[in-house]
């Protein structure tokens, strides 16, 4: 049923615009120049960021961290199996759906870490990234208290992916 | 912030590198990452172009509006100065929507358009508390049906993928109201500091 949203959203718009007297074509690749202007414009951000998290990844900090952090998760009901996931998802949306996939295999898709790990994923974004897109684009020279308040947000949703997981079971 | 931690990731992954004795990865993937974002960026430019023309024809056809109509009682008290200028609220409504709906490649250019006219909103000057806010929200999740992480689970055997999804909402929703009394705690202390 999902597969069917975006082109019924696709259809919807383009029939709702043509029945509302929109010059349907043009319209849209007007809307459609600023999109790809957009993704010319945080090439260079994706670019320095990308670079830095795959540096850290290689250097295998991820993994030793997430050990030595460990004992302080669990202390708050995050399995040990997913503290690098902790770690890892506010940097790097594609490298946190690995790694979680990895606990959820080697777990168990139903085990409480595997299930913590999906709810630890559908709860998060990748918070490091969009900051640095989003500040990248409007060209902001200071984040102020953005990556702090974004890293609550995303420890809040690991503690309470643990903690809902217990609760619902 | 941000020059802090790009400067610091990079250190630390160096550091670490040495000491784990990774060196080869670690270069490996500096001209892996590089090329890689380059890839990324292109093979979204398409999906984001497209978005962006959609989102084009939902504004000019008036669809935005009535998605605005049905968010504003949510939108108007987090986003003041948006609320009172049609584009911006409207850009974020459908941003906001296309996170509900899980499309994040549709939220990140009509939120990057929605941010740009926020901004502007303020004359394009310093780092606005509201733009600030919105930026904050985008890094919650609230994405009403988890599809990418219940097509991992049932690709793992999984007897129901979706039954997290109460727990994903439960999460979700901590999470935002986090991220978003956060926001508004370092708003007002920063405010304070400046007018003691």
């Amino acid at each position: 049923m999902t597969e069917l949203l975006v082109p019924l959203i696709l259809a919807f718009t383009g029939i709702y615009a043509l029945t509302h007297q929109v010059a349907v074509f043009p319209v849209f690749l007007r809307g459609a120049e600023k999109g790809l202007q957009t993704a010319i414009h945080i090439l260079p951000t994706m670019i320095g960021l990308l670079t830095a998290v795959m540096m850290l990844r290689a250097s295998g900090f991820i993994d030793l961290a997430g050990a030595a952090l460990a004992p302080v998760l669990s202390a708050v009901g995050i399995p040990s199996e997913c503290a690098a996931l902790v770690l890892l998802k506010p940097l790097s949306g594609s490298g946190g759906l690995a790694l979680g996939q990895e606990v959820m295999r080697t777990c168990g898709a139903d085990s409480y870490a595997g299930r913590v790990a999906a709810v630890m994923l559908g709860a998060s974004e990748t918070s490091i990234y969009t900051i640095g897109i989003y500040c990248g684009h409007l060209g902001l020279k200071r984040t102020r208290y953005a990556i702090p308040a974004a890293l609550m947000a995303d420890l809040a949703a690991f503690v309470f992916a643990a903690a809902w997981v217990r609760w619902l079971g | 912030m941000m020059n802090y931690l790009w400067v610091g990731l990079i250190v630390l992954a160096c550091i670490t590198a040495c000491l784990t004795g990774r060196t080869a990865e670690l270069s490996a993937a500096v001209t892996d990452g590089a090329g890689q974002a380059v890839t990324l960026c292109l093979s979204l430019a398409g999906l984001m172009g497209l978005w962006t023309g959609i989102l084009e024809l939902m504004q000019q056809s008036g669809l935005c509006e009535k998605i605005t109509f049905l968010l504003r009682p949510i939108l108007s008290p987090l986003f003041r100065r948006a609320a009172e200028d049609k584009q911006a609220i409207e850009h974020i409504a459908a941003n906001v929507t296309a996170n509900l709906l899980g499309l994040s490649n549709a939220a990140t250019p009509i939120g990057l358009q929605a941010a740009d006219r926020l901004y502007s909103l303020y004359q394009r000057k310093g780092t606005p508390d509201e733009v600030l806010t919105f930026v904050i929200l985008n890094t919650t999740s609230i994405q009403l049906i988890p599809t990418t992480v219940a097509a991992v689970r049932a690709s793992l055997g999984a007897p129901q993928p979706f039954d997290i999804m109460p727990a994903v909402w439960g999460a979700s929703i901590c999470s935002v109201a986090v991220g978003l009394t956060a926001a508004k705690l370092f708003a007002v202390l920063c405010r304070g500091r400046r007018h003691p």
